[in-house]
């Protein structure tokens, strides 16, 4: 056969006022969809601030007791990793130091889903093309769903400014803003990772890796320098969640920080309008490859399945781990140096990392934070199983030789042992980290082997997945709310006071702190025996129980 | 003759709603058996119940001589399943899919396996969501027929399949039986049952309420009679089993139970019969009459109330 060429392709357009045709009814429907998730959301980032401002107002009443928290926690570095520095000890900038950073964050992350929804996940499930079809243009996708984070951030940030406005309407208004516009920067970021492939998946893992990115590298730099003196770490400035800190509301506010976020926002929402209007509905600019005519070698049975349908996750983290882990690592060197020695500061340190050398409790309490963060990673392990049920895959693959517990294991190998490679490159990344520059190697074993001790503790996250899964299928989503308390308590149980009873409902707060501590065999064996019981509970469930959505 | 499926008294109840409610089925090794019912009738979740995959609250089941639920694994070597909506790995091409359901029943004739890619026209290096409907389709039926198993259990496998495609499924069902498998064929398309199946069940309700072979199931309907008459006729209306007389001048239209037929008949030719045309019971009057008397029975037990 011979190929005819057609000229008659038409161009692509430039784009005009018919490619936004139909973007207020999609508007109005977006925000239909989202008429629960996107109150819920800027209801919470909101008013989180001014409630927090009311706590710390009764927690430390006098301008004395404000001044001292301002001292002990920018001396620091493992606080100022999490919260950032603390700018001035007025209510209005404590209440900044101690949410500001979630709050940009939590934005980013509020951002990034209403988008790739709106966008990706509509061409990807094929709503978009009965959309399409009708008097809608090009453009008209992107720009409804940019105009609904935009709506929400815009909520947001009006709340978070009138809801502090009490503490100085400058200050307020440039939290506000910092929190809004970082929103809608991730957000524009999200509508450019739409483009770029044909997977909602794949584009929300993206957007959220730039997120972690930025995250992980604001918390270097705050770690090694305390930016309320001077102008700032060079790590902080490269992360937009660095200039939102950087904008320093209700201290002697910086505002073109915020112009810097604004931009990004025009620039990665100008490249996403330039993409979306030269591809096809439902492609991408990375294609999809043709796949293989016939089953590899590797794919015999159910655990060759589960390592396709796992190794991308398993490969994105144990990247993410490598990365994290060689910063959090190189600034670990030093750490004397910035830790403060006032009374409050020992104790939060104890807390955090145990009383051991500076330089080990800054490394165990970093150590912490990976563990802890870890635990997203094998809860989502544990749940594919039960998407795989839901979507109605199960039920064709366990209608062939295979056993409810086999096709069980093929996931759960990953969701117990994914987790314990991940500690393993994290802290082998730690401790060359911190050797580089130490110019000591000697630390690595120390640094895998305090990494690795988390992971008992993990897997009684792992397994509370595996008993909801196996024995309340239809309640398995709380095993977010799981993750969600373990990840909180470990992470502002400390600076929050939490009382012993509280932080003691987490297994994270049994282990020894590590690099340092003593190592007792109890705690994990005791988070063993808590794993065994419950994923044995669950794998029984799992036998017993209907397969089906 | 050997019992490929076997169930009896079947009951299952999801939270308020019954969906089996003492269900009977048999199915016969060797035969192809048409499994028919409206929408929600409980065909669906029989089926899960005969893989093993929900448990039955009360009743007994059987196939291939064992129990479902206990020796799943074991059964599901000699048994391909293709559901009516099939959902695949966005990063598995159809090929791998194919290979891989082989391998978890033990095997699949590669020789089979090209010729059926063939004429399913499938490409097999496409990955999951690029596939259409009717070709994800087609990747769990090449799936199945170049399986070597005892037992297939298709549940609306069709759904999405363009009528060329249609008729290459008939004639591998067909083959299949040629081979002296056995076929549960859930469907809606009634003449793809007519076509393919020698007897049949129709459920509803989560009851079985016929079976049967198609001839002994007809037998049990009305044929509709359209005469042409020489004369006028008198006392059609008087015979037993007649129904819906129409009489237009020397134009009779009438319908009559099936072992009725003769009387009716005899009573015509007294008038002279110039045509005559006689259309045996449909499949689809069969169905029709049982959904139509559900809707008859709710719109009653409506007013009762």
């Amino acid at each position: 056969m011979t190929a005819v060429a057609d000229t008659r392709v038409s161009p692509r357009t430039r784009g005009s006022a018919k490619d936004l045709a139909g973007t207020g009814t999609l508007l109005r429907l977006a925000l239909r969809r989202d008429r629960i998730m996107m109150p819920v959301w800027v209801v919470c980032l909101g008013l989180t601030a001014s409630s927090t401002t009311g706590r710390l107002k009764s927690a430390y009443d006098t301008p004395k007791a404000r001044a001292d928290l301002v001292v002990d926690m920018n001396g620091n570095g493992s606080t100022r990793a999490l919260f950032g520095a603390a700018f001035d000890d007025s209510l209005g900038a404590l209440t900044v130091w101690r949410v500001g950073g979630f709050l940009t964050v939590f934005a980013a992350i509020m951002s990034l889903l209403i988008v790739i929804r709106h966008t990706r996940e509509e061409e990807e499930t094929g709503r978009q093309e009965a959309l399409s079809a009708c008097m809608v243009g090009r453009r008209a996708g992107l720009t409804s769903a940019l105009l609904a984070v935009g709506i929400a951030n815009a909520a947001v940030t009006v709340l978070i400014a009138g809801s502090l406005a009490g503490q100085g309407g400058t200050g307020a208004l440039a939290l506000g803003l910092s929190v809004g516009l970082t929103g809608m920067a991730f957000g524009g970021l999200a509508a450019v990772a739409a483009q770029l492939t044909e997977n909602a998946r794949l584009a929300r893992g993206l957007t959220s890796a730039a997120v972690g990115i930025a995250f992980v590298l604001r918390m270097a730099g705050d770690a090694a320098e305390d930016g309320s003196q001077g102008s700032g770490h060079l790590l902080v400035w490269l992360s937009p969640l660095g200039w939102a800190e950087y904008a320093r509301p209700f201290a002697d506010e910086r505002w073109w920080p915020l112009l810097l976020i604004a931009v990004l926002a025009a620039a990665s929402t100008a490249l996403a309008y330039s993409l979306v209007g030269r591809r096809d509905v439902g492609a991408s600019f990375y294609a999809t490859r043709p796949g293989a005519r016939a089953a590899g070698a590797g794919l015999k049975g159910v655990y060759g399945l589960g390592w396709r349908l796992h190794r991308g996750a398993l490969l994105g983290w144990s990247a993410g781990f490598v990365f994290t882990g060689a910063i959090f690592g190189a600034i670990s060197n030093g750490a004397d140096e910035f830790l403060g020695d006032s009374d409050q500061t020992r104790e939060i340190i104890q807390r955090m990392g145990g009383a051991q050398g500076l330089t080990d409790a800054f490394l165990a309490s970093m150590v912490g934070i990976l563990g802890t963060t870890l635990t997203v990673y094998t809860a989502s392990a544990v749940l594919r199983l039960r998407s795989e049920e839901t979507d109605q895959r199960a039920e064709p693959l366990l209608a062939n030789a295979v056993s409810r517990l086999r096709w069980g294991g093929s996931h759960l190998v990953f969701a117990y042992l994914g987790p314990v490679v991940v500690l393993a490159v994290g802290g082998l990344a730690l401790g060359v980290g911190y050797g580089v520059a130490a110019d000591d190697m000697g630390g690595i074993p120390r640094a895998v082997g305090a990494a690795l001790a988390q992971a008992p503790a993990l897997w009684v996250v792992t397994s509370a997945a595996v008993f909801l899964v196996g024995v309340v299928p239809k309640y398995t989503a709380a095993a977010w709310a799981v993750v969600g308390w373990v990840v909180t308590l470990s992470w502002l149980g400390p600076a929050l006071k939490m009382p012993q009873s509280v932080m003691d409902t987490s297994p994270f707060t049994h282990l020894p702190k590590l690099p340092g501590d003593d190592v007792t065999a109890a705690p994990f064996l005791w988070s063993l025996l808590i794993s065994v019981v419950l994923t044995a509970g669950g794998l029984v469930g799992l036998r017993r129980r209907d397969i089906g959505g | 003759m050997k019992t490929a499926i076997s169930a009896s008294g079947l009951h299952k109840s999801f939270g308020r709603t019954h969906a089996l409610d003492g269900l009977d089925l048999e199915v016969e090794a060797g035969e192809v058996h048409g499994f028919l019912g409206p929408n929600g009738a409980g065909k669906s979740t029989t089926i899960r119940v005969l893989l093993g995959l929900l448990r039955a609250d009360a009743g007994a089941v059987q196939l291939l001589g064992k129990d479902p639920w206990h020796d799943a694994v074991d059964l599901h070597r000699h048994i391909a399943y293709v559901p009516g909506d099939v959902t695949l790995w966005r990063n598995l091409s159809g090929g791998e899919v194919i290979d891989l359901y082989g391998r978890l029943r033990g095997g699949l004739d590669t020789a089979r396996r090209a010729e059926l890619l063939d004429r399913f026209e499938l490409d097999p290096t496409k990955k999951g969501r690029t596939y259409s409907k009717g070709n994800r389709q087609k990747v769990a039926l090449v799936a199945a027929f170049s399986s070597e198993l005892e037992l297939l259990i298709l549940d609306e496998p069709t759904s999405g399949l363009d009528p060329l495609m249609e008729e290459v499924f008939r004639e591998c069902v067909a083959e299949e039986r040629d081979r002296g498998r056995t076929v549960l064929l859930s469907s809606h398309i009634l003449s793809e049952v007519e076509a393919l199946c020698d007897r049949v069940s129709i459920i509803r309700k989560g009851k079985r309420v016929e079976s049967g072979s198609l001839a002994q199931l007809r037998y049990l309907t009305r044929t509709s009679v359209t005469a042409e008459l020489a004369e006028p006729v008198n006392g059609l209306t008087d015979l037993p089993g007649v129904h819906n007389v129409d009489i237009r001048d020397r134009r009779v239209k009438l319908q009559v139970d099936t072992d009725k037929l003769d009387g009716v008949l005899r009573q015509l030719t007294q008038s002279g019969v110039r045509s005559l045309i006689s259309t045996p019971p449909t499949l689809e009057e069969l169905f029709l009459r049982h959904y139509q008397d559900d809707v008859t029975r709710t719109e009653e037990g409506a007013v009762a109330r």
